[in-house]
């Protein structure tokens, strides 16, 4: 095997420039001119200058220490590319574009097939790491996503003087209903406020599950001392909850958030009556 | 073990949990509270929990445990200033808290209790004559 690293670092070495040039070469026939030559050249020139001495230092073990300069420049191109809108496949092509250089200059050397094959193996494990820091870097676009989504998606407003509403919006899951439950709670805390309205006109479909998890709510925010009421009930999700046989028992349920409103200001005393026009009378 | 102090307030027992509750120190409450309501004649209890972080099953019955037994006294129930993780987790264990009546705080507790007593027509001691009567005098006029 030590045989075989040098043999490739041999190859890598005898030759540099020319192995530039065919990589470039390469790598640029794939790309159809979406890159500036100028620019590939000085990329691939810095990534060769990087693992030269990391491949006479730690040999083919990508993984090696001696290989993190090597592997943040591809993290970084594969970055750079994800971002300019080029698929991963064919940011590792350009590292592949690496192994067909290489073939060449080992073809005219006339390399044993061993050679041939350590090479490969290496080259691939270069192109393998750029897919996986495409990858790890969509997941973390993606995670980031999903917790903004929850976060915008659960404002508690104030509607009135100790009245508080949270218009929810999209389906209701375990983790969504406790992330509404503890801002819903805590701002009941923070404003004194003692009547909370569950708007559900931006949810699509309740079955048992988001009607458990409406109970819940409401069943935490009475035990806290506030007065809950459901509204923004569809007449399609009213059906549903007839024919799904679900009880919410004494808790008010009222079609629109304007009707809540109202019931949650009767209850604290508040009487809203039209203002007569001067001029009417 | 910590006794849980019981205050007296006009009519009304204010139980003020300082501190993260212990099964004994509980079933000392309950003992204390009925004891001090039959002593006092008080008509309302206060327990105040905005202290409180901790909740286990055995303690989420004891608020209806001491609910009941102070129903049984004639003396309404009032818990007060619990916090969100102690509603989420009573929730989470299925203790709903039937027959306990809630309130955001003290204050809020307080009235909720005068309001109540109000409406059965009977007046809080500590309340001034003059409020209680104006209180009074619709229900009275109702009857």
């Amino acid at each position: 095997m030590a045989d075989e690293t040098q043999r490739v670092y041999a190859l890598v070495r005898s030759s540099e420039q020319e192995l530039l040039d065919r990589w470039v070469d390469v790598a640029a026939a794939s790309l159809q001119g979406r890159l500036m030559r100028s620019e590939l050249e000085r990329a691939c020139g810095d990534l060769l200058a990087a693992l030269t001495p990391a491949l006479d230092a730690a040999g083919l073990n990508i993984r090696a220490d001696a290989y993190a300069s090597a592997r943040a420049l591809l993290a970084e191109m594969s970055r750079d590319r994800a971002r300019r809108g080029f698929s991963p496949s064919e940011t590792a092509t350009d590292v592949f574009a690496l192994k067909e250089a290489l073939f060449a200059i080992a073809d005219a050397r006339g390399e044993a097939v061993e050679t041939v094959v350590a090479v490969s193996r290496w080259v691939d494990a270069l192109g393998l790491y750029t897919f996986e820091v495409v990858a790890k870097a969509r997941e973390q676009v993606i995670t980031e996503q999903a917790e903004q989504l929850l976060e915008l998606t659960t404002p508690v407003v104030k509607l009135w003087e100790g009245v508080v509403a949270v218009p929810l919006i999209g389906t209701l899951d375990s983790a969504r209903t406790q992330v509404v439950m503890e801002k819903l709670l805590q701002t009941l805390i923070d404003t004194g406020s003692e009547h909370a309205i569950i708007d559900i006109t931006g949810v699509p479909a309740v079955d048992t599950e988001v009607a458990q998890h409406l109970l819940k709510t409401v069943v935490a925010a009475r035990l806290m001392g506030a007065e809950c009421t459901i509204s923004g009930i569809r007449p399609q999700i009213a059906q549903t909850i007839v024919a799904l046989g679900i009880e919410f028992g004494d808790i008010p349920t009222k079609a629109t958030l304007a009707a809540a409103l109202l019931h949650a200001l009767r209850n604290s005393g508040v009487e809203v009556v039209r203002r007569r026009r001067t001029g009417a009378g | 073990m910590d006794r849980v102090p019981i205050l007296s307030l006009g009519d009304v027992l204010l139980v003020s949990m300082q501190v993260d509750l212990q099964d004994e120190s509980v079933v000392a409450l309950q003992e204390d509270l009925a004891e001090r309501i039959v002593d006092s004649g008080a008509s309302g209890v206060v327990i105040d929990i905005s202290a409180v972080e901790i909740v286990d099953s055995f303690i989420g019955r004891m608020f209806a445990t001491i609910a009941s037994l102070s129903k049984v006294l004639d003396a309404e129930t009032v818990v007060v200033g619990m916090r969100p993780a102690v509603a989420i987790t009573l929730v989470e264990l299925g203790l709903s808290l039937q027959g306990v009546r809630t309130a955001l705080d003290l204050e809020r507790g307080l009235a909720a209790l005068r309001q109540r007593r109000a409406e059965r027509g009977i007046p809080l001691s500590d309340e001034s004559d003059e409020a209680d009567e104006a209180v009074e005098a619709p229900a009275a006029a109702g009857d």
